[in-house]
């Protein structure tokens, strides 16, 4: 064999490898959504009741006459999510300026090491934050009978997705020529016209992209929620108030279920409804992202 | 006879009478370095009004250092620093307070074309919405002028809202120099703007730039030789961060030299 042939035999497999694991992305996705619906579809056809599924807060499926009412759970997520992004899309955003755009030298390398590591500390040391340190804290400060609620799961949220938000936004922000701040620069523009009328357009998209992984994380997020916002089907009036999260609820419930019975299936149907919010979150960035990109 | 280096009057002889007046800009014993090392040596030249001054020679000899140091990029480059002085009418560039006012008064080009990621219209109005200028009307009229006078107005006035890093490199080159005369430079810095330009465009710009010489001055950064024959009215040759030679073009091509190395860069034996 010369080595035109095993330059030709590499190039190929290295192809064929890269289209897979192109490919793979697709098949994981598919598949998860097919066994998620598979599980959960004979009580979707079944037992539920659509109005009662969206409409009621009583979700009591080990009752003697069970009823399903995920309105409290969602609800909780929401709540939860979105006091979380409140929370964290001005923090990150503002963090990944500060480092992309102001920052140098050590000053730079320092910061993204230290939020690369918060956003990989693991979820349940967050959830125990919020349950040892946040809980009693908040209700010294605020004076409340319980610390567990949206407001300690949002404040923990918010936290573990602002590393995140921060490095992706930061990421977009860098990836936006240095020609292009120059350019602005040698027009006459000041370093905030540079950022808010060249950087930040500029990087919309990525800086979008950023939110939305943030906002999935928020939604997805299982253990520190559980532990921080106290578990409570209830739909919140007050910061303080303890709600249920979704995935909570899927993660503490599943274990005492019958297989392939309706309790079973009620929380998959909770997964169903997951899978379908973050597609249509991911989807409705896409094509915002494409509109933006049109023009 | 030619300028050498340090003299202080350039021979009259060689100036027309659009070089009237004191020079617009004073460069005296300039040295710029990197991190202590240096990309050029005690400079000292003047450039006049209504001059298209090149400045020639091989990679790495200090001309776009030279353009930087003008409208102070230094102070975002790290690591860049400036000794000696430049005045640009009269005023050194280190006493302008407002950095952003001096800027707004020269004109850049860069090799490679820069559409801002903006839309035609925005990129060419950037400059005039930073001094304030607001009304529909008047920002219509400067974007047309500016266009027009880029040779690129025909070819874009139909589609003035899409993105201006969508354009063709040429085309994109021809935004850039309508977005610097949009500053109403007295100015205009020009940094091998035909690196990625079509000799046909290039032309075209070319004789833009000889129509806009009797309205401002011309620094011509070029690293193609006939290009500054064909436009400038003096040229510099850089090498290695000293200028070996400054002179009128026709007397430099006509060997009319004072250093050996200049005949040698212009007809291609080294560089």
């Amino acid at each position: 064999m010369d080595r035109r042939d095993l330059a030709w035999y590499v190039d190929k497999t290295a192809q064929w490898v890269i289209f897979a694991g192109g490919i793979s992305a697709i098949v994981f996705i598919v598949g998860i959504f097919i066994f998620i619906t598979k599980e959960g579809l004979d009580f979707v056809l079944g037992p539920l009741n659509l109005g009662e599924f969206f409409t009621s807060i009583a979700w009591r499926p080990t009752s003697n006459n069970p009823t399903y009412g995920a309105l409290a759970l969602i609800v909780g997520t929401a709540s939860v999510t979105g006091f979380a992004m409140l929370l964290s899309v001005p923090l990150s955003l503002g963090a990944a300026l500060f480092i992309a755009e102001f920052a140098t030298g050590k000053t730079r390398e320092v910061l993204k090491v230290l939020v690369e590591m918060l956003a990989a500390i693991p979820s349940v040391v967050w959830g125990f934050v919020g349950m040892s340190i946040m809980h009693p804290l908040i209700m010294r400060i605020f004076d409340v009978p319980l610390g567990l609620g949206v407001l300690n799961a949002g404040l923990i949220l918010g936290l573990m997705a602002a590393p995140i938000m921060t490095t992706i936004a930061e990421d977009a922000l860098k990836a936006v020529p240095d020609a292009y701040r120059e350019a602005a620069e040698a027009l006459g523009a000041t370093r905030w016209e540079v950022i808010f009328k060249v950087v930040i357009p500029a990087s919309r998209n990525g800086l979008l992209a950023a939110v939305l992984l943030g906002v999935g994380r928020g939604f997805g997020e299982t253990m520190a929620v559980l532990m921080a916002s106290g578990h409570a089907i209830n739909i919140p009036t007050s910061p303080f108030d303890s709600v249920r999260a979704l995935t909570a609820t899927i993660a503490s419930e599943l274990g005492d279920t019958v297989r392939g019975g309706d309790h079973w299936g009620s929380l998959f149907t909770l997964g169903i409804l997951l899978f379908v919010v973050t597609f249509v979150i991911n989807l409705t960035a896409d094509i915002v992202v494409r509109g933006i990109r049109k023009k | 006879m030619v300028d050498g280096v340090g003299q202080e009057q350039p021979r009259s002889a060689n100036f027309g009478p659009l070089y009237e007046g004191p020079p617009i800009i004073e460069v005296r014993d300039l040295g710029i370095s990197y991190g202590g090392k240096p990309a050029l040596r005690d400079a000292s030249f003047d450039i006049y009004r209504h001059e298209i001054f090149g400045i020639i020679g091989p990679a790495n000899s200090g001309k776009t250092s030279f353009l930087r140091a003008l409208n102070r990029m230094d102070d975002f480059t790290t690591g860049m620093e400036v000794r000696g002085s430049i005045h640009i009418n009269g005023k050194d560039v280190n006493d302008w307070r407002n950095l952003y006012a001096l800027r707004s008064r020269i004109g850049v080009v860069f090799p490679l074309p820069v559409g801002l990621p903006l839309s035609v219209y925005d990129n060419v109005a950037f400059s005039p919405r930073l001094r304030g200028i607001r009304g529909k009307a008047e920002l219509d009229e400067v974007v047309e002028r500016c266009l027009t006078r880029a040779a690129l107005w025909d070819e874009v006035k139909d589609r003035l809202d899409s993105l201006g890093s969508l354009l063709s490199g040429g085309q994109q080159q021809r935004l850039t120099i309508a977005r610097a005369l949009s500053q109403e430079p007295e100015l205009l810095l020009l940094d091998e703007f035909s690196i990625a330009v079509d000799p046909v465009t290039t032309m075209r710009i070319e004789d833009v730039l000889k129509d806009l010489r009797s309205e401002l001055t011309i620094v011509l950064v070029t690293n193609l030789v006939q290009q500054a024959r064909r436009l400038a009215d003096r040229t510099a040759f850089f090498l290695t961060g000293e200028v070996v030679e400054i002179g009128a073009t026709e007397d430099l091509f006509k060997r009319k030299v004072q250093d050996e190395r200049t005949t040698g860069y212009l007809e291609g034996r080294f560089g």
